[in-house]
């Protein structure tokens, strides 16, 4: 029996879930809300759009670049007039009723109701799993399609108060659609920009590196919005542009932590606008009229299936890659509208548009049809038609290798042929790319990393993660053969490393990494503040390092010093804690600090048989005092206190080298005097031992 | 169409390129080779683009090839003339709708063979880990200040992928020898070369001549 999320996409039930909220709160009495204009397009509207943006597979999108823009620009103005057109026909046959609406309202409402909605062809194509392609040209579409719709609806809103449209004002018109795309990307370009080059400096505060990502995309939507460039195009060009740079500057949990924020905002926007719908149909004035409905969404079915079939006919001519009659299909079917169209409608103003109820209806119904006939029964067709599936490759370190050498092979044979194309293109953005503006973007030493490089150490950094994941080193997945690098070199020495000469930074991480999954339950029951977040473990660890070996050695010599004050001098132990306890930074750690003892200490259990041991040796050396109670509680001052981040106890290697030691310390204790070799002005360090 | 000499049949038999094509690519020939019959490999020193690319001296290698100029012996020409020339260029056609399921397949192959031919420059039939290694290098050879160790753990650990996908499972004492043309169809197959390896401008109307 299938479930019912396997036959209606989400989408569907989420609107049918407001409409039963809608429901319900009418039923109760009060007046359900509607999805005003102004949240849906500053709150719900931009996660989204970030989330697509951000992660927007850009090769595919560059390689079907000319398509998509044809689709989005000729398709949607197509639509436009033609459903516009139509209409009007259809208004003024109708009689009475209809006659009223003008030209420019009808094509005020083309244009509102003909753009693809990007919301709903995602909510829609992420379940479907269709191929990459196919995928890239709806959502695509969708994406740049704004520009137009933008444009189209400001100009047609302009134009229906005034009293004549003149050639000026069209092809005034004509040039805006320019200005507000290309202003649109010029504004994402320039905050993306800025957004790289303040994430090449956060090394210090790796806390609020996602934040930049989110703030700057906002910012440069907000700004494209205020001066009615296409806010769209401007939150994916700032995506776009600043996720190559800032993911080589930003820490590995701030790109998580982006990655989670930005699917949750998204999938959370994604429901609300869906319920919202729901509840607005119930909520809304409407004026149904047969003769508009029906009309309008018959003909924007017709629209849009003509639009498909004959530009695919032109765009035919310049792919290499044909688009096949069951890719029209589906793009054609594909063309959903959601809620942009909607809050447009909204935005209308009654004033102008007295008929604007009868709009909103038709939108609305429009919407429903499209969500839900052409949604639930896209899986089935895809299925149906054998529709290529998207294939599961893993990103291999083969292919990339593969892809680099074709792309450069394609490159030399048209620097050859003496013809400028595509790769030659492609090729000097890169060399651009890498010589100037990777300098200026990245921070450090990654400016200069080559991307075959990057990518190994990605892959590298996964695999070290999943094999921690999947329980420990001890346990191989199936996944990974047996194939070691014996098989491939046989002459080589097992022992030769695999890993690349990774840097510091790099290796740190990797091996923090695997430290710190080790070390999960003990983790867990620390709290963190905010204080302790700042200090991020990886990137720090070098210091840390040095810091904790410092420490270590300062607690060694305290240790020392405290076994080897003569006995009789008869301290207290409370004194000698005193004394111990003031000057923590009395001794410099000598050179030679192999030769001090390496003191056993495990700091989950403070009662060690060892500290217990030398308490109670010390009372015997000294004849002092019996150890406190307080005392035997703290066990002993050598022992190390909360480790103040992960991984520190790699300094104390636990359970080694028990006897010596021991031994040591009680020999120190039991001596009476001063050692002859101690010198004056040398820390209280035994030489030799 | 072409001064002397009138494409080899081979070309013919297969969908092909068009007399403008040809007119086109011969006015490179004569500016590459100064207007003589043949080309050698010091004439594509004048090409100013093709400094930067980091394989140029692979590509250059392959147009003397011997295995790609589809003649019977091995090793590498001193000279090629402009049959050879479009020889070379018609690897990097691209893909016609019409043609059936056999022609995609020898197709596809034909351009995996080239691409085989630039890897194992010893001309022994594998990919052994030292040319693979030295394909890795001349990658990232426009990175000056990188270690040697980079490229040969990459090539290293890209070759036991290969081992991986193409024998599966090994014991410690197996030996892979190199990738043979058969495997290394196999690491190809996800991706789609027959779309992939073409150079646009030769996409014009085609003209199938057949003798």
């Amino acid at each position: 029996i299938p479930s019912v999320s396997s036959i209606v996409p989400e989408s569907c039930l989420l609107i049918v879930v407001g409409l039963l909220v809608g429901g319900l709160i009418k039923g109760v009495g009060e007046e359900p809300p509607i999805l005003k204009s102004n949240i849906f397009f500053l709150f719900l509207l931009p996660p989204i759009i970030l989330d697509a943006g951000y992660f927007l597979p850009l090769r595919q999108f560059t390689e079907n670049l000319g398509t998509i823009l044809i689709f989005a620009v000729v398709g949607t103005l197509w639509n436009a007039f033609f459903l516009g057109g139509l209409m009007y026909a259809v208004c003024q046959l109708s009689g009475p009723s209809l006659n009223h609406i003008g030209l420019l309202a009808n094509l005020l409402f083309g244009s509102i109701i003909s753009a693809v909605d990007p919301v709903a062809v995602l909510a829609v194509f992420e379940e479907i799993h269709i191929n990459e392609l196919l995928h890239i040209l709806v959502f695509g579409e969708s994406l740049l399609n704004d520009a137009v719709t933008v444009v189209l609806y400001h100009l047609f809103e302009e134009f229906a108060n005034f009293e004549q449209v003149t050639i000026i004002d069209i092809i005034l018109g004509f040039l805006s659609f320019f200005v507000v795309s290309l202003g649109g990307v010029f504004v994402g370009v320039i905050y993306g920009v800025i957004a790289a080059f303040t994430s090449r400096f956060t090394s210090h505060i790796r806390v609020i590196e996602p934040l930049f990502v989110f703030l700057y995309s906002y910012m440069a939507y907000l700004s494209a919005e205020l001066f009615h460039l296409s806010g769209i195009m401007a939150l994916i060009a700032s995506g776009v542009v600043m996720r190559p740079y800032v993911e080589a500057n930003i820490s590995h949990k701030s790109h998580t932590t982006i990655k989670y924020f930005l699917k949750m905002w998204s999938s959370v926007s994604e429901t609300l606008i869906f319920i919202f719908l729901g509840v607005s149909t119930v909520a809304g004035h409407h004026y149904w009229n047969w003769t508009f409905v029906i009309s309008t969404l018959l003909f924007c079915l017709i629209a849009r299936v003509l639009g498909v079939l004959v530009l695919t006919w032109f765009i035919n001519k310049f792919r290499i890659v044909k688009l096949t009659p069951k890719d029209q299909f589906i793009i054609a079917y594909g063309g959903l509208r959601g809620a942009i169209a909607f809050s447009l409608g909204y935005l209308l103003d009654y004033k102008h548009f007295g008929m604007r109820d009868m709009f909103l209806t038709a939108i609305i119904t429009v919407i429903f049809f499209t969500v839900f006939v052409q949604g639930m029964t896209i899986r089935p067709l895809v299925d149906l038609l054998a529709v290529k599936k998207k294939q599961e490759t893993k990103r291999s370190i083969n292919e990339e290798i593969h892809t680099q050498f074709l792309d450069h092979l394609l490159t030399g044979i048209e620097d050859i042929c003496g013809h400028y194309g595509h790769h030659h293109w492609k090729d000097k953005l890169n060399r651009f790319n890498k010589k100037y503006v990777k300098k200026c973007l990245i921070a450090g030493e990654r400016s200069k990393e080559p991307q075959l490089i990057a990518f190994y150490h990605k892959m590298e950094m996964k695999q070290a993660i999943e094999l921690v994941e999947s329980g420990g080193i001890g346990k191989i997945p199936s996944a990974v053969s047996t194939v070691s690098i014996q098989n491939i070199n046989p002459k080589t020495l097992p022992v030769e490393p695999i890993l690349p000469a990774l840097s510091k930074d790099k290796e740190e991480e990797i091996r923090k990494i695997l430290r710190n999954n080790l070390q999960k339950t003990r983790q867990r029951l620390r709290s963190y503040n905010r204080h302790t977040l700042v200090a991020d473990p990886y990137e720090e660890a070098w210091n840390q390092m040095l810091l904790r070996r410092q420490k270590a050695r300062q607690l060694e010599q305290k240790m020392n010093n405290y076994l080897t004050v003569p006995a009789h001098k008869l301290d207290s132990p409370t004194m000698s804690r005193a004394r111990i306890g003031s000057d923590p930074l009395a001794y410099e750690p000598k050179a030679d600090s192999e030769n001090l003892p390496i003191i056993t200490i495990d700091p989950a259990s403070p009662q060690s048989p060892e500290s217990v041991d030398l308490m109670n040796e010390e009372p015997k050396g000294c004849g002092g005092l019996p150890p406190s109670p307080e005392e035997d509680e703290e066990g002993l001052v050598m022992r190390v206190k909360e480790p103040s981040s992960p991984g520190t106890d790699d300094v104390f290697t636990p359970g080694t080298s028990d006897s010596p030691n021991n031994q040591r310390m009680l020999r120190c204790l039991s001596d009476p005097g001063p050692r002859p070799e101690l010198e004056e002005g040398e820390p209280f360090i035994p030489k030799g031992q | 169409v072409s001064q002397g000499a009138h494409p080899p049949p081979l070309l013919f038999c297969l969908p092909t390129v068009t007399s403008e094509q040809i007119e086109h690519l011969h006015r490179r020939f004569k500016q590459l080779s100064r207007d003589q019959l043949t080309i050698r490999k010091e004439n594509f020193d004048s090409i100013p683009d093709l400094e930067f690319n980091p394989i140029r001296g692979k590509i250059v290698h392959a147009f003397f090839d011997k295995r790609n100029l589809r003649q019977e012996s091995d090793g590498l020409a001193d000279e090629i003339n402009f049959e050879d020339f479009l020889t070379i260029m018609s690897y990097f056609r691209p893909i016609e709708m019409n043609m059936d399921e056999e022609q995609l397949d020898r197709f596809r192959k034909e351009k995996l063979k080239f691409l085989f031919h630039m890897y194992d420059s010893d001309h022994d039939g594998k990919i052994t880990l030292q040319e693979y290694r030295n394909v890795v290098e001349e990658l990232l050879s426009g990175n000056p200040h990188l270690e040697k160790d980079s490229a040969r753990s990459i090539a290293d650990g890209a070759m036991m992928e290969a081992a991986s996908i193409c024998v599966g499972q090994m014991g410690p004492d197996q030996v892979y020898e190199g990738i043979t043309f058969e495997d290394f169809l196999k690491m190809w197959q996800g991706i789609d070369i027959e779309t992939k390896m073409h150079v646009r401008f030769l996409n014009m109307e085609t003209i199938a001549h057949c003798y």
